[in-house]
């Protein structure tokens, strides 16, 4: 706790600073609302306007929780498979890169065309967003595995089998979190996205509303909450893995 | 009976001829140490016998069988310790008995605690000294169920006094157990202070330049080093490896 306060000072003081520039030129300079509110009509707006957008809120992240665990799952599943078989990789690894330039945003439209405007195309987003992070920071780390072990396993007779689940595996475990990291917050953003090409519901949808009715407050209240949920699922993905890889100490990867 | 016997083995790796007609044996219970200048095929040799690659001619013969091409047949020890950084000393121990399928929990717990390393066994490896690593190292291989235990150049990486200590420890340890050891090392004392016969490698391509029985009776006290039977038989092992260069 004291070095949270100790290293936290500091960027706590700056952003405080920040906000009450903000507050305060709103104020003297004459600002229209429509434009920037000020902090505290924002404040103001997420207080009162809890039970209108709470729902939103709740929808949102239960796209997010279900899109990024097929995601994971889709993306430890892959880096697998490619792992396994090598040939399969060489043939596969490029188009997976390439894949990758094209951006979400141009395949929406498209799979609303396919697949209309239920929760399947919004959680083919949120797979699509998430599962490259995580396939790739996978099958780095079972690439990098240091070759004394494996090479140890070999010569003790262990089968590729036993290789993968008693050394690839543990040896990636820290890369593999580093993906669903990255992934966690990629999840956020698609299910915003996801929510923008229509639903009914979602922080996407609370969002598009404020805009075309100019509440810019709202707008800031949705992307708070962004922000927090944002911040929220990669807090609790570093938990998990504080209690996963607890062996990690400085010198483990020495 | 002879525990392993490789006969005329060579081994090249595109044009580079490695081993070329390598012929030794291994008795049962016996200590042999390979000796040779370093990038001379040692480890070659070593993989060879783990069945990481197959010889290009000649055969190996582990308990009157071939085991040539044939992974898991001898119990190893490498030259860092290669202990899991995940798993604890406990866990690690019984990696190469777990490989093979089964784990004597009670005989790991004993062999820690003769070790020296009981209070460790919760310990993960990078808490954990060098030769305490090396210790862990040698008892998973004792603990793999194989009969034969190839060392390869264990002790290089460790300072002088740990070195010490540690090869006390690995003939008190080896007396116990008797199990055959083939070991490979760069070091003429090392090599005598421990072994009962001791093969002397050419460089490259490597093959066997000469055999010397170690004449020291067991046990051994590491005050022999500086007997002059020993610098005499030192100074033998010398010579050769001077007429080879």
């Amino acid at each position: 706790m004291n070095q949270i306060i100790q290293k936290g000072w500091r960027p706590a003081g700056v952003l405080i600073l920040l906000l009450m520039i903000w507050e305060l030129s709103s104020r003297w300079m004459g600002i229209p609302e429509w434009l920037l509110p000020a902090p505290t009509a924002i404040l103001e707006e997420a207080r009162a306007g809890w039970g209108a957008y709470a729902p939103h809120l709740l929808s949102t992240i239960r796209l997010t929780t279900i899109g990024f665990a097929i995601g994971s799952f889709v993306g430890l599943a892959v880096a697998t498979l490619l792992h396994l078989i090598p040939r399969l990789r060489e043939a596969v690894y490029p188009l997976l890169i390439l894949s990758q330039n094209i951006p979400i945003i141009v395949l929406a439209p498209l799979l609303v065309i396919w697949f209309g405007f239920g929760v399947l195309p919004k959680l083919i987003i949120i797979v699509l967003v998430c599962f490259f992070p995580i396939a790739v920071a996978t099958m780095d780390g079972f690439r990098q595995t240091k070759p004394e072990y494996i090479h140890y396993m070999k010569m003790a007779g262990a089968t590729k089998r036993q290789i993968f689940r008693k050394v690839e595996w543990p040896y990636a475990l820290p890369s593999i979190f580093s993906g669903l990291k990255i992934s966690a917050t990629y999840s956020v953003m698609g299910a915003v996205i996801s929510e923008w090409l229509g639903a009914n519901k979602g922080i996407g949808v609370y969002m598009t509303l404020a805009s075309s009715s100019f509440r810019t407050d709202r707008v800031f209240v949705a992307i708070f909450f962004i922000m927090m949920l944002s911040l929220l699922f990669f807090l609790l993905i570093t938990q998990i893995e504080k209690r996963v890889t607890r062996w990690k100490g400085e010198k483990a990867y020495e | 009976m002879n525990k392993l016997e490789i006969h005329g083995i060579s081994k090249a790796f595109r044009h580079n001829q490695v081993l070329s007609d390598l012929s030794f044996h291994v008795k049962e219970k016996e200590f042999v140490s390979i000796l040779g200048p370093s990038g001379s095929g040692k480890s070659t040799l070593f993989h060879l016998i783990g069945g990481l690659y197959e010889p290009d001619a000649g055969d190996i013969v582990l308990d009157a069988e071939s085991i040539k091409g044939r992974k898991g047949s001898i119990s190893y020890m490498p030259q860092s310790p290669s202990l899991l950084p995940w798993r604890t000393l406990r866990e690690n121990v019984v990696l190469g008995a777990e490989v093979q399928g089964e784990i004597d929990k009670s005989k790991a717990e004993a062999m820690i605690q003769k070790a020296g390393l009981g209070g460790f066994e919760h310990a993960y490896p990078h808490e954990l000294s060098g030769g305490m690593q090396q210790r862990a190292s040698f008892i998973r291989s004792l603990l793999s169920p194989q009969s034969l235990i190839c060392l390869d150049e264990p002790f290089s990486a460790l300072d002088e006094f740990t070195r010490l200590e540690m090869q006390k420890w690995l003939l008190d340890t080896w007396s116990e157990h008797q199990r055959s050891i083939l070991f490979i090392t760069h070091n003429i004392e090392e090599a005598l202070f421990l072994s009962d016969r001791i093969i002397l490698l050419t460089d490259r391509p490597a093959t066997v330049q000469q055999e010397f029985d170690v004449p020291f009776s067991r046990p051994r006290d590491p005050s022999i080093v500086l007997t002059e039977e020993f610098l005499k038989m030192k100074q033998k092992v010398h010579a050769e490896l001077k007429v080879m260069t």
